[in-house]
């Protein structure tokens, strides 16, 4: 009886370790607890009155919550590009400066510092949504009718995208001084939880849906698997790239919106700088095969959360600016490996050895 | 389909080496056509330049015949989306350094010392008289300097210097960074504060700037006995800076001075003490100290939100082109190091007229 009890959690940990969840789900547990037993403070959350005179949630897991849901909203985007195209797209931070800068350039209609709004918000988003969904489809064309790697077609706009955004604007940094903008990357009034989590959460639900609903999930993998074979099967594997390009498009111009709304205001050549090595790695944490296919879009988005999680923990014991990166780095290294399939078998066939010896 | 696209793909070439023949043949006759199309990626943008250039100095020639020759520089500086800084400089000097004022420019642009270095090279195979440099990194200049002493190129730095023989160039205009941060910590020390709780915002590390500012902070705080809570770097950026001075104030510590080491970086602390609902300003808890007097960095000080702005003067052409002229008209330099003037402004003292005139 008690045998069979051990071998049923031995076999319980050799199924967990092989489950795409368990990567992520170990780094965040071992984060959780490191800083537990470092600094229990670190989960304190308070409330506090903001300068408008809102009484909102304040404290690191807020923190967390707030600044990883862009890159949450962009793992989204990255792991459909990744399962369909087997490729990454570089140009992601050049892209959200694309789309930030657009939306600035409409909302303040080509004067730097107006006052005044020259257009509702939501038409501004929508017109950087069209924008934002254009170079997307430029990428995915690049990729999908020419068959260019992922990653040499999305160098083009990652090198050009940051001189685009600056020109929309004549290279002038505009301000929005208008204080409903600010709400997107801070507080709505009466609301004591960050916008841009709230944000997240609608396309997440927005995603599910649509893969829960709809053959995008089907598809995207019969492509990412086996081009010819899905196009034998009467799918046209270009247009899947394409639209999954067009997504994170989508995606971008939602993060632009984000981004330029915390500062009400915009620097092209900062601006979500180098934010998509950690949409790749968001997916990549997440256990998805960064050669396409199937993929697990919970995963990606665990995976972005988790490294604001590291970038917040870093901050907290206040790493030194030189050694961030390092520090960075070596989690980033042992996560990767952890993840690599190799590793992952011998973990499991470990488990398999010990639950034989309970059994012995 | 793939007709079509071989189709199209044969249209596009045919179009391109049309049109590169085109320009080419207005800047060159024939001669140049089969050097120019070869090399097409690295050459685009001189060829773009190229023909602009020429038809400007075709109607300039007529106009100021009696000044004789062109004087011909070659510009590298940081890319101009870097910051408002950046982007006042570059104006400044695109607008001295015109063909209406004898000049034949070219500049280049990067943030990159290997792609500047690159850059200096290809000005000194071009032949360029002047070569004008704002060096992103301070190292690695000997090799190329040298080679423009022996190709008869002579070398005037501006905005940054770096760690070379001084005889390898002609002069030297710059700011003086450390000179900016002991005005902006003096000032600081004037305040007389009961106690210095300083959150402290690196720039890019390594940057001069960084580099002069930080140490200016760092000895007068050692020398003080000013406490600073956390020093870490932000990368110029406003983002970064905001979860920064997030995390300080999820961890619970108190400050009351944040010293940035530029505006936009100081816009994001703010950005994060008005979610927190911490006063700041002249009339706050929380001093704000920023660099590089950017037209809304001033108006913030105007309004009594921020505290103190340093000014990073970006006008150096004027200084260039005289020193240019002297060289020309066979006279000496008598100071190698031209340090610019610069001022610092305090919120209570400011007017409008000043942000008018140094807000850049």
């Amino acid at each position: 009886m008690q045998n069979k009890n051990k071998s049923g959690i031995g076999a319980f940990f050799g199924r967990l370790v092989r489950q795409q969840y368990f990567i992520p789900l170990t780094a965040l547990v071992l984060l959780a607890l490191f800083n537990l037993i470092a600094d229990p403070a670190f989960f304190k959350i308070s409330i506090t009155t903001n300068s408008a005179g809102n009484a909102v949630l304040a404290g690191t897991p807020i923190t967390i919550l707030d600044y990883g849901s862009e890159l949450a909203i962009l793992a989204i985007g990255m792991t459909l590009v990744t399962a369909a195209s087997k490729g990454q797209d570089i140009s992601v931070g050049a892209a959200v400066a694309i789309a930030g800068s657009f939306i600035l350039r409409m909302l303040c209609g080509g004067d730097s510092s107006s006052n005044t709004l020259h257009m509702p918000i939501i038409c501004a988003f929508l017109l950087g949504c069209v924008v934002a969904m254009l170079f997307g489809a430029f990428n995915g064309v690049l990729v999908a009718f020419f068959k260019i790697q992922p990653m040499i077609a999305t160098l083009i706009l990652y090198t050009a995208g940051r001189s685009i955004a600056a020109w929309f604007n004549n290279n002038e940094l505009p301000i929005i001084k208008d204080a409903a903008f600010s709400y997107i990357g801070g507080f709505i009034p009466g609301v004591p939880i960050p916008t841009p989590f709230f944000i997240a959460v609608i396309c997440v639900i927005v995603i599910t849906l649509v893969l829960k609903f709809t053959n995008l999930r089907l598809y995207t993998e019969a492509v990412g698997i086996n081009e010819n074979s899905a196009r034998l099967n009467g799918l046209n594997p270009a247009a899947i790239k394409i639209l999954s390009f067009v997504i994170l498009g989508l995606c971008v111009a939602v993060v632009g919106l984000i981004k330029v709304s915390r500062v009400s205001s915009i620097n092209y050549s900062v601006i979500a700088k180098d934010i998509e090595m950690d949409a790749i790695l968001a997916v990549a944490l997440g256990g998805n095969s960064l050669s396409g296919g199937k993929f697990n879009m919970a995963t990606s988005i665990m995976g972005a959360y988790i490294i604001q999680f590291l970038t917040q923990t870093l901050y907290k014991y206040k790493v030194p600016s030189e050694a961030l990166p390092a520090y960075k780095a070596v989690v980033v290294i042992l996560l990767v490996v952890m993840s690599a399939p190799t590793v992952r078998e011998y973990l499991s066939n470990l488990v398999k050895k010990a639950k034989v010896k309970e059994a012995a | 389909m793939k007709k079509k696209l071989a189709l199209m793909l044969a249209a596009g070439m045919t179009m391109a080496s049309v049109m590169g023949c085109g320009g080419s043949g207005d800047a060159a006759p024939a001669a140049a056509d089969t050097e120019t199309e070869a090399p097409a990626a690295a050459d685009t943008e001189t060829e773009a330049e190229a023909p602009a250039d020429t038809a400007a100095a075709d109607t300039e020639a007529e106009a100021p015949a009696a000044s004789g020759e062109m004087i011909k520089v070659g510009i590298i500086n940081n890319d101009p989306n870097e910051s408002g800084y950046r982007t006042a400089n570059d104006a400044d000097l695109k607008a001295t350094f015109c063909a209406e004022n004898g000049y034949d420019a070219s500049f280049a642009y990067s943030l990159k010392n290997e792609e500047q270095i690159n850059a200096a090279q290809q000005f000194i195979q071009d032949g360029v008289d002047y070569l004008l440099l704002s060096a992103a990194d301070t190292s690695g200049w000997d090799s190329v300097l040298q080679d423009a002493q022996a190709n008869g190129v002579r070398v005037i730095l501006f905005d940054r210097t770096i760690d070379a023989d001084p005889s390898l160039y002609e002069a030297s205009i710059v700011s003086d960074m450390r000179a900016e941060g002991d005005k902006a910590v003096e000032w600081m020390k004037s305040q007389n504060l009961d106690e210095y709780n300083i959150i402290h915002i690196q720039g890019v590390m390594g940057s001069a700037a960084q580099i002069g500012r930080s140490d200016a902070l760092t000895e007068t705080a050692a020398a003080e006995g000013w406490n600073i809570i956390v020093s870490q770097t932000a990368n110029w950026n406003a983002e970064e800076a905001q979860q920064i001075v997030q995390s300080v104030i999820d961890s619970g510590e108190s400050f009351n001075v944040i010293y940035a080491e530029n505006d936009n970086m100081a816009q994001g602390a703010v950005a994060a003490l008005d979610a927190a609902g911490i006063t700041h300003g002249v009339d706050g808890d929380v001093k704000i100290l920023g660099f590089d007097t950017n037209k809304f960095a001033l108006e913030e000080l105007l309004a009594g939100n921020w505290n103190y702005d340093g000014q990073c003067n970006p006008f150096q052409s004027s200084y260039i082109d005289d020193i240019i002229k002297t060289l020309e008209s066979g006279g000496t330099i008598s100071e190698k190091t031209i340090i610019m003037d610069e001022k610092g402004f305090d919120a209570e003292t400011i007017t409008q007229e000043d942000v008018d005139t140094y807000g850049i």
